[in-house]
């Protein structure tokens, strides 16, 4: 609950950024998507299951805010939370540079993800576009999440009873 | 177990959603539920876009400094002015031959009446590459309509496409599913203007003749047709773009024509919902 708490803030306040402010806008010939960030620091952060749930919630808000087809966004982004909450749940809690690795590889992986349901969904959609920036959005997502994995790590700071031991005592 | 459980219901909840939504089409209970949830972020939208909006204007000031447009602005401003009115009357001078023979049309009850302009602020951008979209304030309530032309003062911006109460999404002319009726003012040659291949071409004139002649820096305007039965979406002189290069070879059925478009769609503040004046009057 407390972590839910957390959370819903930080992707509200997201989207709302992401659709008002930062859609359209294009650096490094790239948009930049703050919400899928957001999504992968908060589930490295927090698991994957918080991770899924934000997604969901986080694609809800952009598809009912730009009157579009609902659940095209959530599906994604749901998916993309759980798969960063997973890597840092196994192998990337701790790592310095998990964030960026993560919010790289998904941004690539969430732009064809998006192409592909939309193209399912009989929309037309330029694959071409799609790849062409693709490279680009993915930098902008990992420079993008050097910042917001800072807030996210200072919000989801595990107790310090919770963290891993570095040494044991052999009796 | 457990998160592979939550994981497979959120993305069932999505794909149900994703269905119904597809299947209602903007009108159903679900589409209504959308349409609450819309107009209740509304007020955090516009209040992130006031906040937004000084550091939008810094970030425009800077880099128009930066690139030294602030003479170039005045003066292009100044040139699509006159480009305009060269546009208007060169349209003007063709059409005043056919005048007469359209006078019958112009009283007929096929002939459009004249449109009225709703200023509408733009409360959310395009929110991906492959939705090239705006969501604007204005919605059935302010009269607007499916279909209803979108323009700014610089040209044409697309059309309408979904409305709710008090917002409307609207269908950039660089989405892949727009397509407008054109023609080339200065030659007359025909086209429909699509989507283009990418940034530094953005629309297309697409069917235009081989033997039609298109020269570069000409103005593309929506030509506007109607029958008994149909009319265009869009009215007759509405500036398009200008013509930024073409090509034929021997092979191709038609000229390539690629277009610029004279409204800059990447920062749009502001537009224009096209009302028919009849329906603005029955809203009244």
């Amino acid at each position: 609950m407390i972590t839910a708490l957390r959370i819903a803030p930080l992707v509200f306040v997201a989207a709302i950024v992401q659709v008002t402010v930062l859609g359209g806008a294009r650096v490094l010939w790239a948009e930049p998507d703050l919400l899928l960030v957001t999504i992968v620091c908060v589930a490295l952060a927090a698991g994957s299951i918080p991770g899924a749930a934000a997604g969901f919630a986080g694609g809800l808000l952009i598809d009912v805010m730009t009157l579009g087809t609902l659940g095209t966004t959530s599906i994604v982004l749901t998916l993309a939370g759980y798969w960063a909450g997973r890597y840092g749940e196994t192998t990337g809690r701790g790592r310095r540079y998990a964030a960026p690795l993560a919010a790289f590889a998904i941004s690539i992986l969430a732009g064809l993800g998006g192409v592909a349901l939309h193209f399912l969904l009989g929309e037309p959609v330029a694959a071409r576009d799609a790849l062409v920036t693709a490279v680009p959005s993915a930098i902008l997502a990992a420079v993008l999440a050097l910042g917001v994995s800072r807030i996210t790590g200072a919000i989801f700071e595990p107790p310090r009873g919770l963290e891993r031991p570095r040494q044991v005592e052999l009796v | 177990m457990r998160r592979r459980l939550v994981v497979g219901g959120l993305v069932l909840l999505s794909l149900v959603l994703v269905t119904i939504s597809f299947r209602e089409d903007g009108s159903g209970p679900l589409a209504s539920v959308q349409n609450g949830a819309a107009a209740v972020l509304r007020p955090f939208q516009v209040a992130a876009d006031r906040v937004a909006e000084p550091f939008r204007d810094a970030y425009g000031w800077t880099s128009s400094l930066l690139d030294a447009r602030s003479d170039a602005a005045r003066l292009e401003k100044e040139n699509e002015l006159l480009r305009q009115q060269v546009a208007e009357r060169q349209l003007a001078l063709r059409e005043n031959v056919t005048l007469r023979k359209l006078l019958a049309y112009r009283n007929g009850p096929r002939f459009p009446d004249g449109y009225s302009g709703l200023a509408a602020a733009v409360i959310s951008r395009p929110a991906g590459a492959y939705a090239q979209a705006i969501v604007i304030a204005a919605g059935r309530k302010d009269g607007v309509r499916t279909d209803d032309p979108v323009v700014t003062q610089d040209g044409l911006v697309g059309k309408v496409s979904r409305v709710s109460s008090r917002t409307s999404r609207v269908t950039l002319l660089t989405d892949d599913a727009s397509a407008a009726s054109a023609l080339d003012v200065e030659t007359q040659a025909f086209g429909i203007v699509r989507s283009g291949d990418g940034a530094r071409a953005p629309l297309r004139l697409d069917r235009v003749p081989k033997e039609a002649r298109v020269a570069i820096d000409d103005t593309i305007v929506t030509s506007g047709w109607s029958s008994p039965r149909l009319s265009s979406l869009y009215p007759r002189g509405i500036r398009i773009g200008r013509v930024t290069s073409f090509g034929r070879t021997d092979t191709d059925l038609y000229t390539q024509v690629q277009v610029t478009p004279f409204a800059d769609l990447s920062s749009l503040e502001a537009v224009l919902v096209l009302i028919p004046v009849d329906r603005m009057a029955r809203a009244r």
